[in-house]
């Protein structure tokens, strides 16, 4: 009897049989055309998508108006878009999904340090391009990856030299959504506090889970820790979600920006774009780019973007101008070398400079961080913000931090000969510290 | 000083043509530059002339200092004259700033405003209150005793003294006596005191009792000051943090309070749903961003039609949060929960189902990016009570989460269509039988819970995000709340949601917000082993499995 | 004797999906390593790795049809098992990393050394051995399992009770491997893995081999589940399914059955975890959020309940449309997977296995032994009734 039905199973192996040809079938080779594909790796449902949808339209809008101008090569640029779904294994599915199947020339994409980290990986096998727009923790550096949002000195550092000399802070709240980005920028700007004098009772450190909603009781604890009669700021290295109800408590509670000011490195226009800004003039942000600046790459770029999308109230923010400059600067390099092959590119890249949208040029560096100024700005009742001080000259991103004891022997440099990206000065060896 | 003067003596000749025509008065014309002045050299150049016009001490200088402070002072680039230009549809309308005379209107292109950073705010205030110490209006005394006592600028002592022995209301004369003690205790006068008189100057300080006093008189006793002063001031400290600490506590109590009271609101639709249905609703947390995004809509309505009466949006935005919530929970029952009752679990993927879809099509619709929802003049801001900051917002939403409480509770026990739900989930074919037409009052009961979720909709949208994303942020907490009350009971539900806020916001300050918030979720965990049906247990046969 | 507990469990239904198995086991690596590229029979090996993945959740969705199907317990912390799993082998590939990190320290992972961490926490300790993580994939979610089926079953947790405190529990572990001081890798989680057992990682023929140890991960889970199944101790578990209380008067030990099968799922559940992350190259706290565990639930209900195989079906079937979506129709796959969710429920509620069952039991059969158990036990053990 039993041996009768397994034999009768055999039959639906057929079936079996089939559904593996179909697999087959699906990851074939899509038909080649004559276009140049561009994945575009954003989140466009779950947590990330309140961040990275917008990074999805401003591509579109970018291939859009790059196909307007006839193109690159001579073909036309065709995005793939796909949903990582704020998934991270997903991302690196989804990933390997552009380049082995769809065969994208460059992919660009990812907000949080986790999905770079989980697609990280993908491009290095495969050899493709990630071009990766949102500040971030440093500490990496990657032959495919080019990192063209801002390294901890391009933004931390600066704001915190500006409160010490400005505002003549003399006592820090650290505070920080509790994942490695602001674990790291911590770590370093603590470091260069206590170089700059500072003593560690003066410097209080604190995190939150994501997405925390319930900021009565910390925000009080500022209010204390700000009351030892020593000027008092926060550094906040608070993640997107959670920083509207931040920012609500921090207004209801009465925390002037004369009195405790909060310097943030991720909000931006779009944060603000939820909340009643009126309590919150004054409090600070440190970015690369705002949508305030004035220049006439800017409100070019700006008036694009709300014709692209139809809607007058769209904002600009850091990380569109960061794809704003990877893009021009891959279509730069794709150029000049001549075809859209990842090697030649990436050997490309180094040294392309292109215009930022803050009236200056950005460089690729070897390293494959990019020259960026550091803008500060302070909150408007509009919800915008006014720039208060800029860096005199544009400052190359700094992959390694000089603060951390682990890393601040090493380098990274993308070009022949050396071709490494944890580079030990004093070891003179390539394979960070240990070896 | 040198330069100050080169500064002035250019400016005057600048202007001298432009403010002939105002040489009658004599204040206007030693005014003037000091006003033009606010209009060059970046921020720098705008202290340093805002310092100026401060030590002037001429109250004529109060509203220049106003409409800097507001953000309309500009200047006309035609010819570098600082005006006060107020925006008219496109185009500006400007007023000399001393004089208030019209100078006619001027596209935005040709007037440039003069901005204003943390440094600068800080300076207005401190000259606005210096300036502003004798006003006749009470209200504006008092804040300008406030300004000083920030400001603590010792300029301003002579006038402050002055005020003081003018001053008719005790309150007003209490805070300008604070101040001078402030600036005393803090500025080099200190050193000239004598003893009695910083022990003076401690007392009303420590008198004053708040977190400001705190912050000076640390500031004193770790300053550079005599012995005799850091001493006074750090017994004054002692005393302040005891008494500081009292007050932290009923601080904490209140947040306690406040957090249970958001849970209560997020928790109590579900508490209906899933309580008192069986029904376990994951798309519950989306019914309460649909309440969020409803008071938006009639926020946008209120901002487009009426912004005058912006301030009784929330009033409206609740009945519509409501009807709209409750009527998507009702079509959500007719065409998919109604199949499934009895199958409680598979309510469970169904609404999952649902949750996901709501929540793109919200995406879809409004767009993945948070959308603004602004809070009435009411409820922004805070008030002291004793040693307490309350924030208003918070008030009300403890308030309102109480008054949905107590309604609904009347609702399900004094009500007839109360009895009708309570008689269907006790024993449908009975209920049935004595003619209570039974799937109507489910309909009803499922869109009653999600009205309710779509009230902590509209008061959530208060202090968190309004983003498809709000929903999922809630609906852990909320099924926490509602097995840890007990299922079916709506007691159970409000003690649930104060018994774990207040645990939350008692265990924050030692352990961490992350660290807290696990201890709660295993707290949890063991209570229901104690009691395996949540804190308020249905019992009798029925409840049996 | 274990031959015949195997083998006890063989009925029709287990012939097809060992063959099915089998083929795979056979033919995806021929496909893959030896059919030329070009060829319309080659499998590449990113399909490779996306059937390696669908079949680790196969395997989750197995154990936890094991425990909700022939048990009652709707477990809503399953995934707890899986990422734990996950992370016991996400630990021995971190170590096996050794001084190939960016800062090239021997001992420590990279993000240790970059958050200033000086030696190993205890641990981590023994993970550098294949069998010691091997044996944890099996012991930790094991014992937790254990530890926390012996408090809830004593205690009589049942119903929505039970599956609230299993959402609390991969709920707090989620808030707890977020936390950097854990020293798991927070958020980032565990990554960058370089090779297993010495072969690289990012081998075809590695992936393959990944491959060829899940499917046989999942036959054995799944001669295991229905060996259990078939056996008397599973005519107790189905009993007290369906009726708990009679059968704890019949003088079962009811508790020791639960806790019995609960932890044993949760040993398969960590398995699937260890298989799943070399395969997708991370294991990140997010794996224990309780939407993941909610989905896994999905995936047994899409396919069937109390079936094993619905679980496998719905598993493969419900991720292969996930993928295909949020690739096809990235703005709009939200519809169709909360669609397919309500639609499953509304019109087939014994999934897609009952509605074969539905449809064969239409015609006339040789067989009239139906191996599907009542895929609708009694609504008692959602425990509702406040409701």
């Amino acid at each position: 009897m039993r041996t009768k039905q397994l034999t009768s199973s055999f039959g639906i192996s057929a079936l079996a049989g089939l559904a593996m040809g179909a697999m087959a079938a699906m990851s074939a080779p899509a038909m080649a055309q004559d276009t140049i594909k561009v994945g575009i790796l954003h989140s466009l449902s779950g947590t990330m998508a309140i961040s990275e949808t917008t990074l999805k339209d401003v591509m579109l809008m970018l291939i859009d108006e790059q196909n307007k101008k006839g193109g690159l090569l001579g073909k036309k640029l065709e995005p793939v878009v796909v949903d990582p779904a704020s998934n991270w294994p997903l991302f690196a599915e989804k990933a390997r999904e552009l380049i082995s199947k769809d065969k994208v020339s460059a992919v660009f994409g990812c907000w949080t340090s986790v999905s770079r980290k989980s697609v990280l990986p993908v491009f290095e096998e495969l050899n493709n391009i990630l071009f990766y727009p949102v500040q971030y923790e440093g500490e990496e550096s990657s032959r495919n990856v080019f990192y063209t949002g801002a390294a901890p000195n391009q933004q931390a550092v600066p704001a915190v030299d500006y409160l010490m000399e400005k505002e003549k802070v003399q006592r820090w709240v650290l505070a920080g959504t509790d994942y490695v980005y602001p674990r790291t920028t911590n770590k370093i700007l603590e470091a260069y506090l206590k170089s700059k004098g500072v003593k560690p009772e003066d410097i209080m450190i604190n995190y939150t889970p994501f997405g925390h909603s319930d900021w009565q009781s910390i925000v009080a604890d500022i209010k204390k820790f700000g009351s030892a009669g020593k000027k008092t700021a926060v550094v906040s290295t608070i993640n997107g979600d959670a920083n509207v109800p931040f920012y609500k408590e921090l207004g209801n509670q009465g925390v002037k920006a004369q009195d405790i000011p909060v310097v943030a490195f991720s909000v931006g226009e779009e944060e603000l774009a939820g909340i009643d800004t009126k309590p919150l003039l004054g409090h600070l942000a440190a970015w690369n780019y705002f949508q305030s600046v004035e220049t006439p790459s800017n409100s070019d770029f700006i008036k694009a973007w709300k014709a692209y999308t139809k809607n007058d109230k769209r904002v600009t923010n850091d990380p569109m101008e960061a794809h704003y400059i990877g893009f021009n600067m891959w279509v730069k390099a794709v150029e000049a070398a001549g075809t859209t092959e990842p090697d030649k590119v990436i050997d490309a890249m180094v040294g392309v400079s292109v215009p930022n949208l803050t009236g200056g040029y950005s460089a690729m560096l070897p390293n494959h961080h990019i020259t960026k100024p550091v803008l500060i700005g302070e909150v408007q009742e509009n919800g915008q913000f006014d720039v208060v001080s800029k860096t005199p000259g544009l400052v190359p991103g700094d992959e390694w931090s000089d603060y951390l004891p682990d890393s601040k022997d090493l380098i990274a440099d993308w070009r022949k000969p050396m071709s490494c990206g944890n580079f030990n000065v004093k070891t003179g060896k390539c394979g960070g510290k240990g070896s | 000083m040198r330069r100050a003067l080169r500064w002035l003596m250019a400016l005057c000749v600048v202007v001298a043509t432009s403010t002939a025509a105002y040489a009658a008065d004599p204040r206007a014309i030693d005014l003037r530059p000091l006003v033009q002045a606010l209009g060059s050299g970046g921020y720098s150049g705008t202290e340093k002339a805002l310092a100026q016009l401060s030590e002037a001490g001429d109250p004529a200088a109060v509203p220049v200092i106003e409409a800097l402070q507001a953000g309309d002072l500009h200047v006309r680039k035609a010819d570098g004259a600082v005006v006060i230009a107020r925006k008219a549809g496109d185009a500006f309308t400007l007023t000399d700033p001393l004089t208030r005379a019209a100078l006619g209107d001027a596209p935005a292109a040709a007037v440039e405003k003069i901005r204003i950073n943390n440094a600068l705010r800080r300076a207005i205030s401190a000259s606005l209150g210096a300036l502003t110490l004798m006003s006749p209006d009470a209200g504006v005394r008092r804040s300008a005793a406030d300004a000083v006592f920030k400001s603590r600028d010792a300029s301003a002592l002579e006038t402050l003294s002055a005020a003081i022995a003018k001053e008719q209301d005790k309150g007003i004369r209490a805070a300008m006596e604070q101040a001078r003690a402030a600036i005393l205790l803090t500025g080099e006068a200190a050193s000239k005191m004598t003893d009695a008189e910083i022990q003076a100057a401690t007392d009303t300080l420590t008198a004053r009792g708040d977190r400001d006093a705190l912050v000076l008189l640390n500031m004193v006793a770790g300053s550079g000051a005599s012995d005799i002063t850091k001493r006074s001031a750090a017994a004054a400290v002692s005393t302040l943090e005891q008494k500081l600490a009292f007050w932290a506590a009923l601080q904490n109590l209140w947040y306690g309070l406040s957090l249970g009271s958001v849970l209560l609101l997020a928790a109590i639709g579900l508490a209906v749903t899933f309580g008192v249905m069986g029904v376990i609703n994951m798309a519950h947390g989306e019914m309460v961003m649909i309440g969020a995004y409803t008071t938006f809509m009639v926020q946008e309505a209120f901002r487009a039609y009426a912004p005058g009466l912006f301030d009784l949006s929330i009033l409206v935005a609740l009945p519509a949060a409501f009807l709209v919530s409750g009527g998507v929970g009702i079509i959500i029952e007719r065409s998919v929960i109604r199949w499934l009752y009895g199958r409680p679990l598979e309510t469970l993927l169904a609404t999952w189902g649902l949750s996901l879809a709501l929540q793109q099509a919200v995406r879809s619709i409004f767009g993945p990016t948070n959308r603004e929802v602004g809070a009435p003049s009411w409820m922004s801001g805070a008030f002291e009570l004793g040693g307490l900051t309350i924030t208003y917002g918070r008030l009300w939403i403890v308030i309102f989460a109480f008054t949905v409480f107590a309604a609904l509770l009347v609702a399900l026990k004094r009500t007839w269509f109360g009895l009708s739900i309570r008689a269907v989930t006790q024993n449908r074919p009975m209920a049935n039988a004595m003619g209570i037409r039974t799937a109507r009052v489910d309909a009803l009961t499922f869109g009653l819970g999600s009205g309710i979720a779509g009230l902590a909709g509209v008061a959530l949208s208060q202090i968190d995000n309004v983003s498809p994303n709000l929903g999922q942020g809630y609906i852990i907490d909320s099924f926490m709340v509602v097995v840890f009350g007990g299922v079916g009971n709506l007691w159970g539900t409000l003690v649930g949601a104060l018994t774990l806020g207040s645990i939350n916001k008692f265990l924050e300050p030692y352990a961490g917000a992350v660290l807290g918030k696990i201890l709660v979720l295993i707290f949890i965990i063991l209570f229901i082993q104690r009691r395996p049906r949540g804190l308020f247990a249905l019992k009798g046969r029925s409840v049996e499995a | 004797m274990l031959l015949r507990f195997f083998l006890m469990g063989l009925d029709r239904k287990a012939g097809i999906v060992l063959t099915i198995l089998a083929i795979l086991a056979v033919a995806v690596p021929v496909m893959t390593l030896w059919v030329p590229a070009d060829s319309p029979f080659h499998l590449s090996v990113f399909t490779v790795s996306l059937l390696g993945k669908y079949l680790c959740f196969a395997l989750l969705a197995l154990a936890l049809d094991l425990v909700w199907g022939y048990c009652g317990i709707l477990s809503l912390g399953h995934a707890a098992f899986f990422a734990l799993g996950g992370y016991a082998m996400g630990m021995y590939l971190m170590r096996q990393i050794g001084p190939r990190g960016v800062y090239g320290n021997p001992e420590l992972p990279d993000f240790m050394v970059f958050l200033n961490w000086t030696e190993l926490p205890w641990y981590w300790w023994g993970f550098d051995q294949f069998w010691f993580a091997a044996l944890m994939v099996l012991v930790v979610p094991g014992a937790l399992a254990f530890a926390f089926g012996w408090f809830a079953f004593r205690s009589r947790v049942t119903g929505v009770y039970l599956s609230i405190i299993t959402q609390a529990l991969t709920f707090a572990l989620l808030l707890a491997f977020f936390r950097n001081d854990m020293g798991f890798g927070g958020n980032n989680g565990l990554t960058d893995f370089k090779d297993i057992l010495g072969y690289d990682i990012q081998a075809d023929t590695t992936r393959v081999a990944l491959f060829v140890a899940t499917v046989a991960a999942l036959a054995l889970s799944y001669m295991i589940a229905s060996g259990v199944i078939a056996s008397k101790l599973g005519k107790v578990l189905v009993a007290l399914r369906d009726a708990e209380s009679r059968v704890r008067f019949m003088g079962y030990d009811t508790e020791s059955y639960k806790l019995f099968a609960w932890s044993l799922s949760a040993c398969m559940a960590g398995v699937a975890g260890a298989l799943y992350v070399p395969q997708v190259g991370i294991i990140n706290p997010s794996e224990f959020a309780p939407a993941s565990s909610i989905e896994a639930v999905i995936w047994v209900a899409v396919g069937g309940r109390g079936t094993l195989a619905g679980g496998i079906l719905g598993a493969v079937l419900v991720n292969m449309g996930k993928s295909y979506f949020t690739g096809a129709l990235p703005e709009l796959w939200l519809f169709a997977l909360g669609g397919l969710f309500v639609a499953v429920t509304l019109f087939l509620p014994k999934g897609l296995l009952g509605l074969w069952g539905q449809l064969t039991a239409k015609l006339p059969r040789r067989n009239k032994a139906s191996p599907l158990p009542n895929a609708q036990p009694a609504n008692q053990t959602a425990g509702q009734k406040g409701a």
